[in-house]
């Protein structure tokens, strides 16, 4: 990786290490473990089903809003603060920013997945007192939830090119929402004729599919991922990650700073 | 004490009795609104939306309403409730937002199906959550079991238990009783012989501690309601063979030639009342019997809402 791009990443993933993003992973330790404490008593035969769900569905929660409500200030803060005059007037380019700021906050996002998918089996060996081979099919979850963050992130930061912060938070969560119905949208679009088909298909189409990456249930069954699905969310994910951060660097470069 | 630390104390003060006096206040409101209404609300009663909502979360979801469910029965299953009209919309949810979630159609039959206060005595609607849950996991070989249960033990209908036992045994893996019971079922087997089939495999087919409790209880009734028949068929024939009803068990015993006078589960002598009705001492020991009991004798009293 570009020099440059790396020292921006490091920076950016400091700056929300002292900002206590990590302070998040206190909250999740706490309800996993009172989940995983209190859900026996409450309901019938679920522990285990609970961990995997509530675990993993706090991984992508709360890794969704820390990506929103981080990367929407990314690139704004930076001018609000004009911190970013700084950065630009030594041999950076406005591309280096973008993409060094998008690793910076990816990373943050898989460190803090990283420690949440321990206190996952953590939780897990607590209900379960061992752990069977289908419980591999969780690092498939996991991994298919970073692939999520790495959208949204790219998604974060193409808003936070051009809007304000508070607009980008709301155009970056309306596009996670709607996103988590793209199957439908996709339905919705083969149910139509003429021109709204057309329509339907292609915001289908320029969406994020989040509904692809989302096995929690099925892995929560020890239903098997299937390879090609690993590789095609793969290649989806970095392709439309390229896709937003390049509109991000296209607005950005364009953008009259002054 | 500097200003700032006397501030910090009196606000630390206030924050200790507000949250006090308002938890105090809480109280009391509660005690205005006795069991508010929220255990008999169903904001949202279509699956569909709720699925839509839950924004792809659905595996979290459904285990957050099975156990809204399971919280439901045991609630009002605690207070001998006479009726669970939540109980089949929250078990139709469960079932839609995760097809997969086996324990939610076992359990969930067993809360439909039998009479209230034992369950909701909708076994209509068991029948449909079963086959919902055959449709979606057709290789599990319980739920056909389970269905075949509910046709037999609630609706005595032994083509359809036979026919879902039957289905059953050609799944892959299936156990083997099942071919049995679907033989039995066929063929009318007696009742006694059918059911105490069925619980046994009940008993032997979990590790919950419940259940097992569940199908002991059912075992020892079947057993009393069997006895009970026929030492009430000994006494009819006492009657016809001498004109006059016994005027005790060791009567009857000594003219049915038995060893001993005949004992319910428990080791208590069965009872024979002046008019002749066989009785077991402690009906409340046996809490699933349908016979031997005394006239109006109630195991469970029943109650319309739940009680405080």
């Amino acid at each position: 990786m570009n020099t440059r791009v790396a020292y921006i990443a490091s920076n950016t993933f400091r700056e929300a290490v002292r900002d206590r993003v990590l302070y998040n992973l206190i909250a999740f330790a706490l309800l996993l473990s009172g989940a995983a404490i209190l859900v026996g008593q409450i309901s019938i035969e679920i522990e285990k089903l609970v961990v995997i769900n509530l675990g993993l569905t706090a991984v992508s929660l709360f890794g969704v809003v820390i990506a929103i409500f981080i990367g929407i200030g990314l690139v704004s803060k930076e001018i609000e603060k004009r911190t970013l005059y700084t950065v630009l007037s030594r041999p950076v380019r406005r591309w280096e920013f973008i993409v060094g700021k998008f690793f910076g906050l990816a990373g943050t996002l898989v460190v803090n997945a990283f420690f949440m998918a321990i206190g996952v089996f953590a939780a897990l060996f607590y209900v379960s007192h061992k752990f069977v081979r289908a419980d591999a099919l969780i690092l498939v979850a996991l991994y298919f939830i970073i692939l999520e963050f790495v959208i949204i992130c790219s998604l974060a930061l193409l808003f936070s090119s051009f809007s304000s912060p508070l607009l980008s938070a709301v155009f970056a969560f309306s596009l996670f929402v709607i996103g988590s119905f793209a199957e439908d949208l996709r339905n919705f679009a083969g149910m139509a004729h003429g021109f709204t088909r057309w329509l339907a298909t292609g915001a289908a189409y320029l969406v994020p599919n989040f509904s692809a990456f989302n096995v929690i249930t099925s892995v929560a069954h020890e239903q098997p991922v299937a390879g090609q699905l690993i590789l095609n969310n793969t290649l989806y994910a970095v392709f439309y990650a390229i896709m937003a951060l390049s509109g991000a660097v296209l607005i950005f470069e364009n953008r009259d700073l002054k | 004490m500097n200003q700032r630390q006397k501030s910090s104390t009196i606000a630390a003060a206030c924050l200790v009795l507000s949250l006090a006096a308002s938890s105090f206040v809480l109280h009391h409101v509660d005690q205005l609104r006795p069991q508010a209404t929220l255990d008999e609300v169903l904001f949202l009663s279509s699956p569909k939306v709720i699925k839509r909502a839950s924004l792809g979360y659905d595996g979290l979801m459904a285990c957050i309403y099975w156990t809204r469910a399971v919280q439901y029965f045991g609630n009002r299953h605690h207070y001998y409730a006479a009726s669970y009209n939540l109980l089949a919309p929250l078990l139709e949810i469960t079932a839609h937002l995760d097809p997969h979630l086996v324990v939610a159609y076992e359990f969930g039959s067993s809360f439909l199906a039998p009479q209230p206060p034992f369950g909701a005595g909708q076994p209509k609607s068991a029948i449909d959550l079963m086959n919902y849950g055959i449709e979606n996991n057709p290789d599990n070989w319980r739920l056909y079991y389970d269905l075949g249960f509910v046709y037999f033990t609630e609706l005595k209908d032994y083509k359809n238990a036979a026919e879902a036992f039957a289905r059953g045994s050609r799944v892959p893996n299936a156990h083997p009783f099942l071919k049995v019971l679907a033989a039995q079922m066929a063929s009318h087997a007696g009742d006694y012989e059918t059911a105490r089939s069925l619980w046994m495999a009940s008993y032997q087919n979990t590790q919950d501690k419940l259940i097992r409790q569940n199908a002991v209880d059912h075992l020892r009734a079947l057993r009393v309601d069997e006895d009970v028949e026929h030492l009430q068929a000994a006494v009819t024939r006492f009657g016809e063979r001498t004109g006059h009803l016994p005027a005790s068990m060791e009567e009857l015993a000594t003219a049915e030639r038995w060893a001993r006078i005949p004992v319910d589960p428990d080791g208590h002598p069965y009872k024979l009342t002046p008019e002749g009705r066989i009785e077991i001492r402690e009906p409340h020991d046996f809490q699933f019997a349908t016979k031997g009991l005394p006239p109006g004798f109630k195991a469970w009293p029943t109650f319309d809402a739940p009680q405080p």
